[in-house]
Formats: structure tokens, sequence, C-alpha cells
């Protein structure tokens, strides 16, 4: 806008289809003039429909009482809880599977990412048939594989497998022991955090006096002494700071302990397996951008294998990863709305299935929905942009 | 020649401890993984038999009775029968198309791309929705299988080129209102899961359509699938247009071209040159998420599938991983294919710009 303004302030405007700035301004009104005709058309007929159809409107229905049950919710949920609550479990549900997905994506990505740059000819052609095989098919065929083909055909609790002593996968999920609060719990974490944080401000020091005076303070090991030291220190003196609650057979079922959702399950490994696949390919994109002359002048520089990649190769790698790395995060989050094909309660299968369905208000429940993933993306490329502001290369 | 075989061995499986710790975790990860698949879907797998009976029994293995039998629902859905070849014409006259397309030494470029993307989806739509007087209409709740896959994906590739194409322009534009709607637009879909997209289309877009405009279910998630890859291939056009550079339309202008000339004659034809990879990678993005058009009640290919899985004539232990194992198969082979002719274009295109 400053631009065109300031341009029409110096010369007076000419009125003639040729002056560009005219032009520019008359394409500019209709455009926009286009776009509001269009919204206003769309809300008249949509308010016609509504009011026809006696449909309510108003966001007032997020105080009624939700009247349905859902399987898995992080904060407390009850039949009686209002459509309100029910949206908020299905929000946490949502952010649960796609931050743990993120981590275990993006962990075995790399993985098989360095994999498929490995001198060990078997390895690399393993990593590449994954690749190539799990990015190549849909993911909502992969989630009903894995939940309708390999986990419902799993054996009853009765006859559950033992994963581990105390972990058991049956047909209804993964069950396995809680852990139980006790009293030198809360000193027990306190000194976790201060342990942590004692741990981070060695780094920075000496890291600190690395770059001005050139000597060597062995952070890693101190900072390892301290964080498992403290907390070790607390358990002794204070007693266990948590229990085990191992899970009990019942008549037909576990009860106690913490279970895993068998469409957890899926919809998490799915979504790991198909991210990896995609992350992958971005972190050999990313180390094969670094070119051979760098690592050869690291070991002229008399660097090993290990420093050369942990100093020269993977800081540069970064720049080139973290954009498309960015993006696959989001898909991976938008992609748990897949949740609702296999019946995770995430917020897409709450709000925008039942919810919907019982209240019939769709341009209320779609326009929340769609807006918790438009801010969820917004919140994760901004988070992303501020790591790679701090990753780029920084040029005079 | 065994020596050589050694020494290959040696250097690329064993060159030191560490390396042969991996090949040995590998050999063992593939001895625990790929007999039991090679017994499940050969060995042990029911070959012959006529319903379910067949495939019960402890020990067996996949049940490829179910895929043949059911092979016909899987392309057409529920499409009558005596009416399939003219689904069956509509594609070969597709393949006509596309073929000399893919092949980069075939000429006339220009009119192949007119005749695939203007000619051919209306003699396709007419030949397959039978909406003409003299031919027998079939209503689009029969359409299933894999022609749903393909009219949904291959609909949304065609309507979301042009509109891309003016969204990347737009979003490039130095007029202030057209670029922030053009990317609040692109930035919205973009941001948002393709599923709450079709649900919108589903649930939402029947209510700001004026009463005596109907679109049925299949129209209505296609109007949603254009307008939210349309958003996708802006960005991939947008990527081709930051390629050209400025100098060119510079030049252009210096001539006198208008602005529509300079994009339509010099930047564009360079530009999407640069993204048909892209292009393409986008079309494999799209014909995968075609799946999710089950989800508001479509039946695609693989909701085909999950159709006859559910047939009671049909269940049986094993059916559930034989249909899937045999989609995920289907869809590798679109798939891969596609990004095998993306890789070989991107080699192609790359080829003048290596010294």
């Amino acid at each position: 806008m400053a631009g065109g303004k300031q341009a029409t302030a110096k010369r007076a405007m000419r009125w003639s289809w040729n002056d560009p700035h005219l032009r520019a301004l008359i394409w500019q009104i209709g455009a926009l003039a286009i776009v509001v005709v269009t919204l206003w058309y769309l809300a008249a007929t949509a308010h016609e429909n509504l009011s026809r159809q006696h449909i309510a409107t108003g966001f007032g229905f997020l105080q009624n009482t939700a009247g349905f049950g859902i399987v898995q919710s992080l904060i407390p949920y009850s039949e009686e809880a209002s459509y309100g609550r029910a949206f908020l479990v299905g929000l946490c549900n949502t952010l649960l599977v796609a931050a743990l997905g993120t981590v275990l994506a993006v962990a075995l990505g790399f993985v098989v990412g360095i994999a498929r740059l490995s001198s060990n000819w078997l390895v690399a052609k393993l990593a590449a048939a994954y690749v190539e095989t799990l990015r190549n098919i849909p993911l909502l065929l992969q989630l009903f594989f894995w939940y309708f083909a390999i986990l419902q055909p799993l054996p009853s609790p009765r006859e559950s497998l033992t994963l581990l002593p105390g972990v058991f996968l049956s047909n209804r999920g993964i069950v396995m022991p809680g852990i139980g609060l006790t009293g030198t719990s809360l000193a027990f974490f306190a000194t976790l955090i201060v342990a942590v944080l004692a741990a981070l401000y060695i780094a920075r020091r000496a890291r600190a006096r690395l770059l001005a005076t050139g000597q060597r303070f062995p952070a890693v090991i101190v900072n390892t002494v301290i964080i498992i030291g403290l907390p070790a220190l607390v358990w002794l003196v204070g007693g266990a700071p948590f229990t085990l609650q191992h899970a009990e057979m019942g008549k037909f079922d576990f009860t106690g302990g913490w279970r895993l959702l068998p469409e957890f399950l899926a919809l998490l490994l799915g979504l790991t397996l198909y991210t990896a696949a995609f992350i992958a390919e971005i972190v050999r994109a990313g180390i094969q951008s670094v070119g051979h002359g760098q690592t050869e002048a690291a070991h002229a520089l008399g660097l090993s294998n290990g420093q050369t990649l942990r100093l020269v190769v993977i800081p540069q790698a970064l720049r080139v990863i973290i954009p498309p790395l960015t993006s696959q995060i989001l898909n991976l989050t938008k992609n748990s709305s897949l949740a609702v094909a296999i019946g995770y309660p995430d917020l897409v299968s709450v709000f925008a299935g039942t919810v919907l369905n019982q209240t019939g208000q769709a341009i209320e429940v779609i326009a929340i929905t769609m807006g918790v993933y438009l801010v969820i993306s917004l919140a994760t490329s901004f988070a992303m942009n501020l790591y790679n502001a701090r990753v780029a290369i920084v040029e005079r | 020649m065994v020596t050589t075989s050694i020494k290959w061995l040696r250097r690329n499986l064993f060159s030191n401890w560490w390396n042969t710790g991996l090949t040995v975790l590998v050999l063992y990860v593939l001895w625990s993984a790929v007999p039991p698949f090679i017994d499940w879907a050969f060995v042990s797998a029911v070959w012959h038999g006529e319903g379910r009976a067949a495939c019960l029994g402890p020990g067996k293995g996949a049940c490829w009775p179910f895929v043949y039998a059911n092979l016909d629902q899987f392309i057409y859905g529920r499409y009558p029968a005596e009416l399939r070849w003219r689904v069956n014409v509509a594609f070969l006259l597709g393949l006509a198309g596309l073929v000399p397309m893919l092949i980069p030494r075939v000429p006339a470029k220009f009119w192949n791309l007119g005749y695939l993307v203007i000619a051919w989806p209306m003699i396709a739509i007419v030949l397959i929705s039978g909406d003409r007087p003299g031919l027998i209409g079939v209503d689009t709740d029969l359409w299933g299988g894999l022609l749903v896959t393909l009219i949904v994906a291959i609909t949304g590739i065609v309507a979301s080129f042009p509109l891309g194409v003016l969204l990347a322009l737009g979003r490039r534009s130095e007029m202030p209102v057209i670029r922030s709607l053009s990317t609040i637009f692109i930035e919205f879909w973009r941001g948002v899961p393709l599923i709450t997209v079709l649900f919108m289309a589903s649930v939402m877009l029947p209510l700001f359509l004026p009463r005596e405009i109907h679109l049925d279910n299949l129209l209505r998630c296609l109007v949603g699938v254009a307008l939210f890859s349309s958003a996708y291939m802006a960005e991939v056009v947008r990527g081709g247009l930051q390629a050209v550079p400025r100098g060119q339309i510079e030049a252009a202008r210096a001539l006198g071209l208008s602005y529509w000339q300079t994009m339509g004659l010099v930047v564009l034809p360079q530009a999407l040159r640069h993204v048909i990879p892209g292009i393409v990678n986008t079309f494999i993005g799209l014909f995968k998420d075609t799946t999710l058009v089950l989800i508001v009640g479509l039946f695609d290919f693989l909701g085909q599938v999950r159709v006859q899985l559910s047939d009671m004539h049909w269940s049986t232990p094993q059916g559930a991983a034989t249909g899937y194992v045999f989609a995920a198969f289907v869809y590798w082979v679109f798939c891969f294919g596609m990004s095998r002719y993306s890789a070989f274009m991107e080699r192609r295109l790359n080829k003048g710009m290596v010294r």
C-alpha cells in the first residue's frame, strides 16, 4: 500500500488506463469487491438456509451437556461434561499423538536417513527399501493395516503376549505398570529440575571459557554426574519417589496399570513409520548437500570421524534440513486427524465427528476445528523459524 | 570371479567390526521378517476356492481368491456390469492422450495437453455418467473403486492447475491487496488437514449454496479436493517462478510486452518446465490422499476393498491382511511408477544445466 501511495503522491495520477498505478488500483479494488461480494452472498445464503432448517447458530452449544463417553482422556471427563470439555479432551489427544509421533518420527527418520548413506551395502539398501515402500503407500491404508490386520487379530487379554515383565500386548492394546507418586516425588522432581538448570549453566560457562581462553572443561562428564547424581541422592535419602502399580488380570481384562489403546498404538505406529520415511529423505539430502571438501578439510585439521560429523557436517546439514523438516512435522500433526478412521478420539473424531452429529451446527464446529489446526500450524512454523534463525548462515 | 566377490563383500559388508555387527544385525532382521512373509503370501497362501470355506483353517496364509473374486468391484465399484465398457473406453482414450504426453520426444505437446485437460475430461464425464440422450445414465452413488480414485485424483490435479498458477502469480504480484488475498487463501488451505476440508465440503458446503443447486456427495468432495490441492499447486508453481531470473521479466517489459504477455509468453513457459517433477510429486500426494474420501462416505479403491472385506461371504481371519496388502501393492505400483517418472524428468531437465 505504502509504495503505491508514495508514488501517486509524487506526481498527479493520470485518469487513463495507461497509467500503471491507476490500473493497479482498479485491479485491486475489483479483486477485493469480488471477494467481498462472494463472501456476502455465501453468508446471506447460509443465513437463509439455517433459518429455514431451524438450525441453531452461535457458540452457546459449547456449554451444553455432551452425554457421550470418550475412551481416552488426559483431563477429567465424564458424560455429564460439556461439549467444550469434549473439545478439550479431543485437542489434548491430538496434541499427545502429534507430539509423541514427532519425536519418534524425527528420531527414526535421522537413523534411516543416515543409514541410507552407510558404507555398508546391506544397511543402505534396507533403508532405501524402507523409504520407497512406506512413502508410496497411503497413510490411511497403513493405519487400516496396523489396526485391522495386525492389532485386532491379536489374542484376547487372557492369552496376551508378554513383551517385557509386566508389559502385556493383546487386542485391547498394551498394558503396563502405572507409576504412582509417593511422599518424595515432589522433592525428586524439584531436584531433577535444579540439576538440569545447573547443567545448562555449567555448559554455557564451559563454552564461554573455551571460546575466551581455549581451556577445556569436562562439562559433559560433570553434567552427567550432576543430573544423575543429585536425584539419586534424594532417592537414597528419602526412599523411592514413585511406586509401580502392576496391572492385575481381572475376569475378562486387565485392571489397573497404564493402558495404551490399540487405536492409539496403530495411529502412533502409522504416523511415525510414514513420516519417518519422508524425514529420512530430507536428512539424506541435507547431509549430501554438505560438500566433500568440508569433510576432507576437517580430517586435515585432525578432527576424528565423530567430531567431523558433530562439529562440521551436521551444523551445515541442519540448515538444509530444518525448513522441509518443519513442513513434515506439520504434515504429521495434520495427518493425525486420520484418527477418525480407526476410532482414536482425536479432535476431528470427537468434535467434527460426534459433536457435529449431535448438535448439527456444522459451520461453528468445522470453523473451530480448522481454526485449531491453523493455530497449531502457525505456532509450529513460528517455533521452527526461531530455531532456523539460530542455525542459519550469519552473513556479513 | 570368486576373489572379486569376496573383495566386494569385505569392502561393503565386513570392512570393520562395526560394519560386520551391522551386517549381522540386518541379516537377522531380514531372516525374521522375510521368510514368514513369503510363507504367508505364497507358500501357505490359498490360491483357489469359491468362498470363505477355502480360506478357513489353521496355518492358512493369504486368501487370494478373495482378491480375484472381487476384482471387478475393486475397479468399478457398483457400476452396472453391462455398462462397464464405457468406463474402459474413457480410460483407454485417456491413456491414448497420456502416453504421448509423457514421452518427451513426441511432438505437438501443446495440442496434446489441450486434449488431456479439456477435450478428454468432457468426453470421459459424458461416457462415465451417461448424462446425454441416448446413453443410460449411471448415478454417482454407483461409482466406486479405482474409478472414483482416478476421478478424484485427476479432477483434483486438472482443476487445481489453472487455479494454482493464478494464485502463484497473485502471491508474487506487486499489488498488495492481490498478494495478501492470495497468501491468505494459500496458507489457509495448507494449514488445515484434508479431512476437515472434506467434512466441510460434505456437511458445510450445502448450507452455503442456494436451495436450487444440489451437489451430490462426489461433486462436493471434488470441490473440496480441488480447492485444497490448488494451494499446494500454487506453492509448487511459485517455486518455478522464483527460478526464472529477473532479467527475463525486465527484458520482456523492455520489449513492450504487457503483464499477461510477459507471464504467458516468457515467464510461465520457463517456470512450468522447472516444476514438472514438483507437479508429479503433488499428484502422487493427491493420489494417496484420495483415500480420505472414504471417511465422508465415498467408495474409492480402498473404500471398496473395505466394503468387500465386510462381506460375510468372504469373512476370514486372513481376509483383512490379504485385502490391505493387495491394496497397498496397487497404490505402491501407481505411486512408485510416478515417482520414477518424476526422477527421470528431473534428470532430463537438469541435463542442460550440467556442464
